[in-house]
């Protein structure tokens, strides 16, 4: 028996048509953890009992899946995400200062939300823009040569369109 | 469109032109021309890898392609007022014909033939320019024939370990099964490297028709690019480059009318280094954690879903229809011993003038860091350069001066890797370099096995040891042996290569190690 305590109406609904509609892809737990993560923003810990049914599969193995990958979040993330790439390349160009600079202002760590609940800080192994680091992802845009001033200015436009949403 | 008269204006559209504006650049010029009225057709082509001149504009003139840059946000007004659409030798940002630039009239570009030149998803611009000659080749040969054909190119895998595609191939050929794949590991994590990304961007089709042949030598008729999460654009490029080959039957049931079937699908990866080995990628498409599996059994025999399956680096299979159409040994006559044909290195990091650079194997570092990276952005000296990766050696100054072939590279207990080149200024602490290196391995392992798992978490703590003047003797000699233990006791190559750069960073760089250096705190706290 399927049991989905603590997910919205909105939320099983999603999750099973999701798992509906890519169950018989080969490999499908990977697309799907995806495709749920895409529609609700993370991968809600009530949901997998419903992916886990839908392939045949334990709980545990759905959530060893789910743990193993830094991308799939089990929990809401901010308004916006902000990635900080702290490899190799960007560390030649001052990723540590960058990455010091960020906490400091946003006043998180890593894998924390500012209290507004507006920006989630992550870091991450290389954007693939190592021709001009340091480099930053915000959603799926990526920004290039980012020094201190260039990320406070990135910060406040994203705040100030906050702001113009409401 | 090939009605259109007026002027073309190239303006790049990959990931890193993107991070530099260029998408704001186009639409500044597009709302200028049309306030002007100027009949002006942009296309929005890949980028030719001259990163440093990003956002570079390319106009095209009765004499070729004219190129501007950087064309920023700033600069567009006064772009579009000095009338550069119309070769405008006077204005500042000016370079000259395109294919005169230095930069990029001396590299070898075969794998980056069409990189930057065409519209990434103009499937008649591709064919144009020699796209698909290798399909409509392989069409015509027989497996066996193609499979050779690779072998004899001497065409080693790029993704790093540089194993022989042809006998790759040839194998999973000779392995009977119902259903054999065709795997594309677009995985690409290596700092310093972003080759892949910009083929998959810039040029998706020629990575279709390289897979594509794949199918047909080895007799797969299901592939799967396997691309990294972080890539979103390159993601939505081969998307629709995959719909747009399947409509005009270069993928699907009856490949160019010949009844032979291949289809591509993409899936992606969920932010796991260690999804680019081999075998991690492979539990992962299979929709599990990315375990590393033991080898043997090859993928090559027992891949995905246990059928044979090739799985080769974007580069190796992006190569391949330039082996198909040109033949082996023009690819051959390209680099030195055993290191045939072209690699794409790409300079990354504190470099002035970063970029792709396509040249036969055997260039030195020196002339890469140089003459074409034109030494540090930051203008002071340089003092390590990081090649091959996260997993690669540091190299002093004193190694610059070594070809860059694979066995030359391993004669130094280095690696060529996937060519990335990530340099650094004299003010990177080297001691912090290898921690990190530990530290990444730490987050990144798959827990698989002991050596890398706990042996990268000891590795923190004994650089640590060393850097505070604890027993520093007897600690570098605990380091080297876990070092030792880890190489020889691996499972793959994440564990196995990660003391590469600590080795090198001590051997080399001893004196970073020494308690007495001021260390700032920012880059050494765990995630």
């Amino acid at each position: 028996m399927t049991t989905a305590i603590n997910l919205s109406i909105r939320q099983v609904e999603v999750v099973t048509n999701i798992v509906n509609t890519m169950q018989a892809l080969p490999g499908a737990l990977l697309p799907i953890l995806h495709a749920v993560q895409d529609k609700l923003g993370y991968i809600p810990p009530a949901s997998l009992p419903l992916v886990a049914e839908g392939l045949n599969l334990s709980r545990a193995e759905v959530h060893g899946v789910v743990s193993f990958y830094h991308y799939f979040r089990s929990t809401p993330a901010g308004n916006h995400t902000i990635q900080i790439c702290r490899a190799e390349s960007c560390q030649a160009m001052g990723a540590r200062a960058l990455e010091s600079h960020a906490k400091k202002t946003l006043n998180i760590d890593y894998q924390q939300t500012t209290a507004d609940g507006d920006i989630t800080l992550e870091p991450v192994y290389c954007l693939g823009n190592c021709a001009c680091s340091p480099a930053i992802r915000i959603g799926d845009d990526v920004h290039g040569h980012v020094d201190t001033d260039k990320f406070d200015q990135l910060v406040s436009t994203l705040r100030t369109h906050v702001v113009e949403v409401k | 469109m090939n009605s259109f008269t007026g002027p073309t204006v190239y303006i790049p559209r990959d990931t890193t032109a993107l991070s530099l504006g260029s998408d704001k650049v186009a639409r500044s010029i597009q709302q200028i021309a049309d306030e002007k009225s100027l009949p002006l057709h942009i296309v929005r082509n890949g980028s030719r890898g001259l990163y440093w001149l990003e956002p570079m504009i390319e106009v095209q003139t009765e004499r070729g392609r004219i190129a501007y840059g950087p064309v920023t946000e700033d600069e567009v007004e006064n772009f579009m007022a000095a009338e550069c659409w119309l070769e405008n030798k006077n204005h500042p940002l000016y370079l000259g014909p395109t294919e005169d630039i230095p930069y990029l009239k001396n590299q070898q570009r075969l794998t980056f033939s069409r990189v930057g030149i065409i519209d990434p998803l103009a499937i008649d611009e591709y064919c144009a320019l020699d796209g698909f000659a290798g399909l409509h080749k392989a069409l015509q040969d027989s497996p066996q024939e193609i499979v050779s054909t690779v072998t004899e190119s001497g065409l080693r895998g790029r993704g790093g370990a540089a194993f022989p595609t042809g006998i790759k191939w040839q194998t999973v050929l000779n392995t009977p099964a119902d259903q054999k794949y065709i795997v594309c590991n677009a995985d690409e994590g290596d700092s310093g490297t972003y080759a892949d990304r910009m083929i998959m961007e810039s040029d998706p089709f020629c990575l279709i028709e390289g897979m594509t042949i794949a199918g047909l030598a080895v007799g797969a008729t299901q592939g799967y690019i396997y691309l990294r999460e972080e890539y979103p654009l390159a993601e939505q490029v081969l998307r629709d480059a995959i719909t747009i080959a399947t409509a005009n039957n270069y993928l699907g049931n009856n490949i160019l009318g010949s009844s032979k079937a291949f289809a591509i699908e993409v899936r992606l990866g969920a932010g796991a280094y260690i999804c680019g080995e081999e075998t991690a990628l492979l539990e992962s498409l299979e929709g599990k954690r990315g375990m590393v599996r033991a080898k043997p059994p090859l993928p090559a025999i027992h891949g995905l879903w246990q059928q044979p399956t090739v799985v080769n680096n974007v580069i190796s299979l992006a190569s391949v229809p330039i082996i198909l159409s040109r033949g082996a040994n023009y690819y051959k006559d390209f680099g030195m011993g055993n290191s045939r044909g072209t690699l794409p290195f790409q300079l990354a990091g504190n470099i002035k003038r970063a970029g792709l650079v396509e040249l036969a194997f055997g260039p030195t570092l020196n002339s890469l860091l140089h003459d074409f990276g034109g030494g540090t952005r930051t203008g002071k000296p340089m003092k390590a350069v990081q090649v091959g990766g996260p997993l690669g050696a540091y190299l002093p100054a004193q190694q610059w001066d070594i070809e860059l072939d694979y066995e030359a590279f391993i004669d130094i207990d280095a690696v060529l890797g996937h060519g990335g080149i990530v340099a650094f200024d004299d003010s990177v602490d080297m001691s912090e370099q290898a921690r990190f290196s530990m530290e990444f391995c730490a987050v990144e392992s798959c827990g698989k096995c002991t050596p890398c798992r706990i042996g990268s978490i000891r590795g923190v703590e004994v650089i640590d040891k060393i850097c505070n003047g604890e027993r520093v003797e007897a600690n570098t000699e605990l380091l080297e042996e876990l070092c030792e233990t880890m190489i020889h006791g691996s499972l793959c190559a994440m564990g196995g290569m990660t003391p590469f750069p600590v080795m090198s960073a001590l051997k080399h760089f001893p004196e970073d190690f020494s308690s007495s250096v001021s260390r700032s705190s920012t880059g050494l706290e765990r995630v």
